[in-house]
């Protein structure tokens, strides 16, 4: 990361934009906070921030607020209507206004994509861009114009921005505006410099290598903490050792487990599935799992906020809540929705559990590589068997169109990659 | 005699081809496919005799039309497609020649002038040909043999050789067909593949073939041509992994009884005198997985798609799976009434056709 | 595909008919809609061979193209096409209504009815584009000169071809599409495509079940192809040799046969399509088409250019963002205007229904700077509640009134109503449903949302290659080969 920021802003500096492609937990909001820290003390101002969501726009703000020397204004801006969370709110040096002229002198001034696109002038020389590979390159169209230069930040291999509307009509232009907002800039600014954050700071070395191999093939990155720097350890014992508790010692021991339930097609909300999620996160509670790390070395206790259980659906999320406790603080969420968080362990229902046959929805490599990338210490992967053998039935019959560029990882082969990983971390029930 | 030349009978095995092989991606999961192309089984005349013909007729018209267009690209010496070669690839003008590999009879001799030809280039040998029209290459497939003629082979300076795929449906506007360019990328992919394993065996980079493949068609509502760069990567290791499963036929075949065949059992005159029913009955015993696409992808759907009558799955898999992929209509009905009661491993699908018939039947009186 | 869907397709297989999958019509019908069944040539690049076309099914009009790689007839066809179609259209461009325009701020003409153009299939959608990119550029003076009528027909074309793709138009429909939209067969969607077999399966002939209709449909000597591809068989057998004839009759038999059954199917499901009611917002997106329509006469009329071959980086934003914000209207009102549709969410958990079970309509939030009236209701949900806390819900019954979901305690579902209810602090009676009321809330929403804000072209940032290069139709353009 401090090789890595120097260089970045050299490049701003001769060229238009820059890129930095960050892996999972490699610390790319700690880059665009001291990158944003570096434009402060250089004199790089005013700044514009850009970020999809407002949680991540809070979530930076109160990040800068720690980071920046005393004085500097960081104005927020937001959509009519929205009511400051307490920790911006809170914030002497945050203000907030739906219009530029309400912010009074911010240097800096953040907000989501969507309310940028809603501003017809105003010109920043500077810009960062985080999370751009979230965000639709017809976004970047709309608030290009309110910059001269901008570092965009983001993580090249989570989930692609979507439409509801499904057209050919773009396809293969360099601007089609369903690609995300990277995809097109670089098309149409091939020599910008693109760096690539080296190491998951997030991902243990158990994972590490697995996820790199698998979705990030030609880049790759490989963990800050080396092997034994990271444990889990289970502080009560077994209640008489069945699967779960078996799966849950796995997990402990080597970062992974396969909790493999028999083959069989079902439901998405598979009940035996969305069961086995609760219960394994439950179990590791009652185990009493505590997280030894660089961050913790006596230890800290994996308390159910730093659990989290991921799926592809959101009536699976439903399914698997209902076998939770009401007053349960185990995140159970949608892959799309997991993007850019971090907990200790994370239980993730396999896209392809249970299925008879993949839709290019289920082998979306963005998906199962959110899900797969979330944790510190330990990923327990539910699924019914017969994973492997649908993958090798899959035709593969998409349509291809002329001059768009092949995207890689292909999830079919992340899917395998995964698999075969997995393998050797098996439980089955 | 094998057990692939038994299930076959005594006729000469139809051959794959770059379309056949391209094909093992099409369906992976169908074992009657698998079993019947492996042992070189003409579906086709299969089909028909059993009464479920294909419908893969091709319209004079559309030949006529894609023998013209790849005749003027290749006349005079392929003078037309080097134009467009040079412009895609940046080929130079000084160092073309052109090798037409399609005028040897014999299939043996093609192979081997092709590799040696090839090879040659591929040292990077004074006046080694930058064009090779036709050259003949082979596949192993599932242990036999598969002659395979691309349209083109290509070589740049600095030695990269690039297959080069000719087709006679158009590119507007820079646009085409997906479904026609993805058949015509997998087939391309079947081509870089041999390409790449002849320059392996003969100790050369496999890589020295270009993952990218150059798709020639006619341009717009016109016959010139237009040469587009398609990358088949995806295509290539879905190729490489289903070739390298070709194995399991053998255990399919194995588990298969060992007096079945689909001999036709002709007459001296050519004409089929074993029973069709006798032949369905064999077909029952090979498992297919049917889905309404192989009805544009093989010659037996239509006989698959009558077996597979009154199961979900002939309604096409999306339909399968919202009816909590219960594999029966009639059962997917009787659960959604609630005149069935579900197996312990059903009740949740159950549950959920009878909430949608309940809504259903609300609204729908 | 929505469970619901598959369900009717499992009962039309089991009833040997197909099953409605909506209670309304959700297309608008024309009184005089323009049918157009094309057929292109086999191998050649969208060359057209036939067409069948009229507005009433005792007159349809046969056009051949005698020597189809033969540049002139091919101009002759879209010459006579463009009498018959822009004469169509032209007959709309007759009575107009004022309408207020831009939230009311301003006025304009809509004409009162406008074309509508019905083809077989989705192919038929792909001719009528192809076709007019075809024709659109070509000259009418100079060497490579066409009749004038030929690159408005092009024009028009690629009007009708656009409308295609904005969802919920109506103005160039595919038959397939439509019935499709209504009914759900025993078959998969892949055989749905075959027109012939679809209306087998919709209204089966007497004595036969919708899967016997359907495979004799299949036969293409029975049913020849709806079109444009041509049946290889007939190609090779008949249309080579009548080509080769050279007798026009015999070649306009041939194509008349093949094309006459279609005729036959497309009327029928014209009446299919009539007899159903048409759900209420149908007229409001007519109504859309017609402005839309009345917008295209007068781009023509002052001269503008063809449509371009491809959207450059702005048109190209903004048309999606137009396809997405039409794409949600779309659902929303297909679902309040028909519960099989909003079964679909119920289904999902996009929508419950229910009883009121409490209501307090006089309750006021005074929690801000000014008292207002916020009532709250108690809906006893039928369906499994899958949203939380927070989420705005509408009514299709109440759609003016929002409700927010206050909290959900097994079935029971509080929501706190604004909108609907007057200005003042009491809501009129009537406007807060009543304890008994039966509803349906969903997240569909059909109100208005303010269109996105784009740069101009000529403002396209650095980000996407910068202002594109006007567009000047050239010489090439006007003489691009068509062979």
């Amino acid at each position: 990361m401090t090789d890595v920021l120097p260089g970045v802003l050299a490049d701003l500096t001769s060229h238009r934009g820059v890129v930095v492609d960050s892996p999972p937990g490699a610390g790319k909001s700690t880059l665009v906070v001291k990158a944003t820290k570096e434009m402060v003390s250089s004199g790089q101002l005013p700044l514009m921030i850009v970020a999809q969501t407002n949680e991540q726009v809070d979530d930076l703000i109160s990040r800068l607020i720690t980071a920046l020397p005393p004085g500097v204004v960081i104005g927020r801006l937001s959509a009519q209507g929205y009511v400051p969370t307490p920790r911006v709110a809170a914030h002497a040096s945050v203000t907030v206004g739906s219009k530029v002229a309400d912010l009074g002198p911010a240097l800096i001034v953040i907000g989501t994509a969507a309310k940028w696109a809603t501003l017809n002038d105003g010109q920043w020389p500077w810009a960062i861009v985080d999370e751009a590979y979230q965000m639709r390159s017809d976004m970047l169209l709309r608030i290009a114009n309110r910059f001269d230069k901008a570092l965009f930040v983001g993580d090249p291999g989570q989930l692609d921005p979507f439409s509801v509307v499904e057209s050919e009509r773009w396809n293969g232009l360099t601007w089609d505006p369903m690609q995300s907002a990277v995809a097109v800039l670089l098309r149409h600014n091939p020599h910008l410099p693109v760096h690539r954050l080296p190491v998951s700071w997030r991902l243990p070395f158990s994972a590490a290598p697995v996820v790199s191999q698998a979705f990030y093939p030609f880049t790759g990155f490989s963990s800050g903490t080396g092997d034994g720097d990271r444990r889990l350890s289970l502080t009560t014992a077994s209640f008489g050792g069945g699967p779960v508790d078996a799966a849950v010692e796995t997990a402990a021991a080597t970062g992974w487990a396969l909790y493999e339930l028999p083959n069989r097609h079902t439901l998405r909300t598979d009940a035996e599935a969305a069961a086995a999620c609760a219960s394994l996160a439950q179990r590791f509670l009652e185990r009493g799992a505590v997280a030894y790390s660089e961050q913790a070395p006596d230890g800290a206790p994996v308390t159910a906020s730093r659990i989290a259980i991921g799926a592809a659906h959101r009536d699976q999320v439903a399914a698997i809540r209902s076998y939770l406790p009401p007053s349960s603080e185990i995140t159970v969420d949608t892959a799309n929705r997991l993007q850019g968080r971090e907990y200790d362990v994370t239980i993730v229902l396999h896209p392809l559990s249970g299925r008879r046959d993949a839709t290019a929805f289920h082998l979306e490599s963005g998906r199962l590589c959110v899900l797969a990338s979330r944790h510190r210490h330990a990923c327990v992967v539910v699924a019914r068997a017969g994973i492997p053998e649908l993958l090798d039935a899959h035709p593969s019959t998409e349509p291809v169109h002329l001059n768009v560029p092949v995207k890689f990882p292909d999830g079919w082969e992340a899917n395998q990659s995964i698999m075969a990983h997995l393998n050797g971390h098996r439980v089955n029930v | 005699m094998t057990s692939l030349d038994r299930l076959r009978g005594d006729v000469q095995p139809k051959n794959h081809n770059a379309r056949t092989i391209a094909a093992l991606t099409a369906n992976p999961g169908c074992s009657r496919r698998a079993v019947m192309d492996a042992a070189g089984i003409d579906k086709s005349r299969l089909a028909s005799y059993i009464g479920f013909p294909a419908r893969f007729g091709q319209s004079q018209f559309a030949i006529t039309r894609g023998n013209a267009f790849e005749a003027q690209l290749k006349a005079n010496g392929c003078a037309e497609l080097l134009r467009l070669l040079r412009e895609a690839l940046k080929l130079p003008i000084e160092e073309a020649s052109y090798d037409d590999l399609e005028s040897l009879e014999q299939m043996d001799a093609r192979a081997a002038r092709s590799r040696q030809l090839l090879t040659r280039a591929a040292s990077g040998e004074e006046g080694a040909g930058t064009l090779f029209d036709h050259p003949l290459l082979r596949l192993e497939v599932g242990g036999r043999w598969v002659y395979l003629e691309p349209d083109l082979v290509a070589l740049r300076t600095g030695g990269k050789f690039y297959v080069v795929e000719i087709k006679s449906f158009a590119v507007i506007d820079g646009q085409a067909d997906g479904t026609k360019v993805s058949a015509a990328a997998t087939q391309s992919a079947v081509y870089v593949l041999a390409l790449r394993r002849l320059l392996a065996e003969a100790g050369h980079d496999p890589l020295l073939v270009s993952h990218d493949v150059v798709l020639v068609c006619p341009e717009n509502f016109s016959n010139r041509p237009v040469a587009t760069l398609v990358d088949v990567r995806k295509k290539l290791s879905v190729l490489e992994r289903q070739l390298s499963r070709m194995a399991r036929i053998d255990a399919i075949v194995e588990s298969l009884s060992p007096d079945l065949t689909f001999d036709l059992a002709p007459d001296s005159s050519g004409v089929p005198q074993r029973p069709a029913s006798e032949l369905v009955d064999g077909l029952g015993q090979v498992d297919a997985r049917y889905s309404p696409e192989c009805l544009a992808n093989c010659e037996l759907a239509f006989f698959c798609r009558h077996e597979a009558r009154g199961t979900t799955a002939s309604l096409g898999k999306s339909v399968r799976e919202e009816l909590g992929g219960v594999s029966s209509v009639e059962l997917a009905l009787s659960l959604a009434s609630g005149s069935a009661s579900p197996e312990p491993d059903q009740e949740e699908a159950a549950a959920m056709l009878r909430y949608a018939a309940k809504l259903r039947a609300e609204i729908v009186s | 595909m929505s469970a619901l869907t598959a369900l009717a397709r499992a009962s039309a297989v089991q009833a040997g008919v197909a099953q409605p999958i909506a209670t309304v019509r959700h297309v608008h019908l024309s009184s005089r809609p323009l049918v157009f069944i094309p057929l292109s040539l086999a191998g050649e690049a969208h060359a057209p061979l036939a067409a069948l076309v009229g507005s009433s099914v005792e007159s349809p009009q046969l056009l051949v193209v005698p020597q189809p790689r033969n540049r002139d007839q091919r101009f002759g066809f879209a010459a006579t096409l463009a009498e018959i179609l822009v004469s169509y259209v032209d007959s709309f461009c007759g009575e107009t209504e004022t309408v207020a325009v831009d939230r009311g701020r301003d006025v304009r003409e809509r004409y009162v009815d406008a074309p509508q153009i019905l083809v077989p299939n989705g192919g038929g959608i792909g001719f009528v584009r192809l076709f007019g990119r075809s024709t659109r550029f070509r000259r009418t003076t100079g060497e490579w000169a066409v009749d004038p009528a030929v690159p408005l027909l092009g024009r028009w074309l690629t009007f009708f071809a656009e409308r295609a793709e904005y969802p919920g138009s109506s103005m160039l429909v595919s038959m397939t599409g439509a019935l499709g939209m209504h009914w759900a067969t025993g078959q998969s969607s892949v055989e749905d495509a075959n027109l012939a077999a679809l209306l087998g399966w919709i209204a089966p002939p007497a004595g036969m079940t919708g899967a016997e209709a359907a495979l004799e449909a299949e036969d293409p000597l029975r049913w020849p192809p709806a079109g444009p591809a041509t049946d290889p068989t007939f190609d090779n057998e008949v249309l080579a040799p009548a080509i080769e004839s050279g007798s026009l009759s015999t070649l306009e038999k041939a194509l008349r046969d093949q094309l006459e059954p279609t005729w036959e199917l497309m009327w029928r499901g014209v009446s299919l399509l009539r007899a159903l009611p048409a759900g209420s917002r149908v007229e409001r997106r007519w109504a859309d088409d017609r402005g839309a329509f009345t917008g295209y006469v007068e781009y023509v009329a002052e001269g503008g250019f063809p449509q371009a071959k491809l959207d450059v980086a702005v048109a190209a934003a903004q048309r999606l963002a137009k396809l997405e914000r039409a794409q949600a209207l779309y659902d929303a009102q297909r679902a309040y205007d028909d519960p099989l549709v909003l079964a679909e969410y119920r289904l999902t958990g996009e929508a419950f229904a229910g009883s009121v079970v409490a209501s307090s309509p006089d309750r006021l939030d005074a929690s801000g700077k000014k008292r207002v009236l916020r009532p709250h209701i108690t809906v006893r949900s039928d369906d499994p509640v899958r949203l939380g806390p927070g989420v705005t819900v509408v009514s299709p019954a109440r759609p003016a009134q929002k409700g927010r979901i206050v909290s959900v305690s097994g079935s029971d579902v509080v929501l706190e109503l604004s909108g609907g209810m007057g200005r003042g602090l009491t809501a009129p009676p009537g406007s807060v449903p009543e304890v008994g009321e039966r509803l349906t809330y969903t997240t569909l929403t059909e109100s208005y949302q303010a269109p996105a804000a784009f740069p101009s072209r000529d403002e396209t940032p650095w980000t996407h290659g910068g202002p594109p290069a006007e567009y000047v139709p050239d010489n090439e353009d006007a003489a691009e080969e068509w062979s």
